[in-house]
């Protein structure tokens, strides 16, 4: 098991274009770290030229305490699982579990007793004979992962593994994963363009866009400390209502309400930033409230979204599913006073 | 009204036998026959030349082929047992194999590596050098032969000395520019993830191309085998300047066209040759036919 460290590095393709841009990124020993943005933000490059399926324009990345910038991929003691899955279609299941193991001249019996470990860790005991092609969408990523389970590599590297599955086998598969993390106490770089794989199943989520680290943090840390306004709007869903305000000493006006921040800040305007959960139905006494004018309703069952606007602003409230609600209402609503952030509106960066 | 609408109306007798109606009933019933009647008119000939090579020399002269259809039945196995005894027929079929087989598998065993080496490998000038080799197919081979001649015959590599060696040479050269092509575009095609699993999971560049390419490859190599097996078995023109017409390494090709000529009209001869030297490229392709199976690929990515 090993840590893996990104110092400075830079990746340009052919005709200039960046696609990683001075990254320094530390992942522990025994971390599952997730990359996530959109795509193009560079995410996937970073994996790859960790894997070895990239050069690496500049800087430097190793795992543990080697260099492994001119190390062939298979040299690198990691093993990756693909979005595609990438099986090899003419091997049983058990020959494409197996293939690693016997390209590094592996004991004939140590390739039997790991690839029928790794099966049965994963149920896959009885479709050993099989091929790709007689399995599920899901039987064929727990071969993808059991493969390299059976390697029993350094490093884990996954790329979209789950983007390829239904709805409801992702949510089995990621929890799955996160147990198999947890077992084989391993190294684990997780690439997603999905936040919410993000925040459930990252150690620490790392978020990228245009090819540059917006902020690396642990979830609980990413949702409620976002670095800028970017790393807010793409975590957390629906996103964050987002309200140009000026600001004199503690007070922020915006065009529809007025709040008051917690400590005074040296800007005249900024960027407000409001959680639709901390919109509550229950404007309490003393606390900031607005005024909402409802547009559309959503009803979801466990909640219930009001998309409206707060005089000049379009805003989105997370509220109760029992809330007696109608397009054209106007309702109130009060503020969390904890739960804002202010942006400048320059940098983008967070002020509070 | 288009017949679908007809349809969904109701059917109707107007609009069971309206203009669309009829259209379509027409338009499936042209494409019926037109299919048949091609298969026909590619049939007609061929079944023509098998009644007559079971016909004998004189019925042949006398009357038409299609009359042997009719009562009284007279035919005769004759013409295949002459052409086998007398003909050189034996040892043409030898060299017709002996010529065939290594010239087939040569080239495409050389096309196999060069394919993916143009498809997957990195190297300076390789684009360009596949772009000559797509030019080379526009080459008209007769253009080589006098040239490739002369240096055959001037470093001795003639048929007396080495025997087939140089029409396998001049077969591989002619071959080798389609068969590369197709196997690179092949080889192109397979999904690159494949590759790059497998050189993570610590396959060499060798190790892919066995291991890898060409267990998926078999049913591209199948038909390229068969394309090249084909073109060289029927093959004259090719065997004629570099084997020539003399009897110890003629093919059958050769053969069968010196039958003409030292028999003057007794086609009937020719006729049963003609199924003899058909039949092995039948073979061929009816037991490598199996191979074509679709969607090889199936199950490797994507869900």
């Amino acid at each position: 098991m090993a840590s893996v460290t990104y110092e400075n590095v830079t990746k340009r393709f052919a005709g200039d274009t960046v696609a990683v841009h001075d990254l320094s990124l530390q992942v522990k020993d025994t971390e599952f770290m997730v990359l996530v943005g959109p795509s193009g933000c560079g995410k996937s490059t970073a994996l790859r030229m960790l894997a070895g399926l990239e050069d690496i324009t500049e800087g430097e990345i190793k795992i543990g305490d080697r260099i492994v910038n001119d190390v062939p991929p298979r040299d690198r003691d990691i093993a990756m699982v693909f979005q595609s899955y990438a099986l090899y279609p003419h091997m049983s299941v058990y020959d494409n579990m197996a293939f690693g193991l016997k390209m590094r001249g592996t004991d004939r019996s140590e390739i039997d007793r790991r690839v029928r470990d790794a099966a049965r860790i994963l149920e896959l005991d009885p479709l050993l004979k099989r091929k790709p092609r007689q399995l599920s969408g899901g039987q064929r990523q727990r071969v993808a992962l059991g493969r390299a389970i059976v390697r029993e590599p350094q490093v884990f590297l996954l790329d979209e593994p789950l983007s390829n599955l239904d709805a409801k086998l992702r949510v089995q598969t990621r929890i799955e994963l996160q147990k198999q993390h947890r077992a084989l106490h391993a190294t684990f770089i997780y690439v997603t363009h999905d936040q919410v794989e993000a925040m459930t199943m990252g150690d620490r989520i790392a978020v990228m866009k245009d090819g540059i680290l917006q902020q690396v943090a642990p979830p609980r840390e990413i949702y409620d400390h976002p670095a800028n306004i970017y790393v807010a709007g793409f975590i957390g869903s629906p996103t964050m209502n987002f309200v140009p305000v000026t600001v004199h000493e503690k007070a922020a006006k915006a065009s529809g309400f007025e709040i008051e921040l917690p400590r005074a800040v040296n800007v005249e305007k900024g960027i407000l930033g409001i959680r639709p959960e901390a919109l509550t139905e229950r404007p309490r006494e003393g606390h900031p409230g607005l005024e909402l004018k409802v547009e559309v309703v959503e009803v979801l069952g466990s909640d219930q979204f009001l998309y409206g606007t707060c005089g000049s602003d379009t805003m989105t409230a997370r509220v109760e599913p029992q809330m007696k609600v109608e397009v054209g209402d106007r309702v109130r609503l009060g503020i969390d006073p904890r739960q804002f952030h202010l942006f400048d509106v320059e940098t983008e960066k967070a002020l509070l | 009204m288009t017949a679908e609408a007809a349809a969904r109306v109701g059917v109707s007798h107007t609009a069971r036998f309206s203009p669309a109606w009829v259209a379509e009933r027409l338009q499936g019933a042209v494409l019926h026959v037109a299919v048949i009647s091609l298969t026909v008119a590619w049939m007609v000939p061929a079944a023509g030349l098998l009644i007559s090579s079971f016909r004998h020399f004189t019925d042949i002269n006398q009357s038409g082929w299609w009359t042997a259809l009719a009562p009284p039945y007279n035919f005769t196995l004759e013409n295949y047992v002459q052409v086998l005894q007398s003909s050189n027929m034996g040892q043409s079929l030898f060299n017709s194999f002996m010529i065939t087989i290594p010239a087939t598998l040569i080239p495409v065993t050389i096309a196999a590596f060069a394919a993916y080496a143009f498809a997957w490998m990195k190297f300076p000038g390789r684009d360009w050098i596949f772009l000559a080799l797509v030019g080379l197919l526009a080459v008209p081979l007769q253009l080589s032969f006098i040239p490739v001649l002369k240096v055959f015959v001037s470093i001795g590599l003639v048929v007396q000395n080495w025997g087939f060696v140089g029409v396998w040479l001049a077969h591989t050269g002619y071959g080798l520019p389609f068969s590369i092509y197709l196997l690179a575009n092949f080889f192109r095609a397979l999904p690159s993830d494949l590759f790059e699993s497998a050189e993570i999971d610590g396959a060499g560049t060798l190790t892919v191309f066995f291991r890898i390419v060409l267990p998926l490859s078999v049913p591209a190599i199948a038909s390229l085998v068969i394309f090249q097996f084909l073109w060289i078995w029927n093959d004259l023109l090719v065997a004629l300047i570099y084997v020539g017409g003399t009897k110890s390494v003629a093919p059958l090709t050769v053969t069968l066209a010196n039958l003409t000529n030292s028999l003057g009209q007794g086609y009937n001869l020719l006729t049963a040759a003609a199924f003899i030297s058909m039949l092995v490229p039948l073979i061929v392709f009816l037991s490598l036919q199996r191979y074509f199976v679709r969607g090889i690929l199936a199950g490797s990515v994507k869900g």
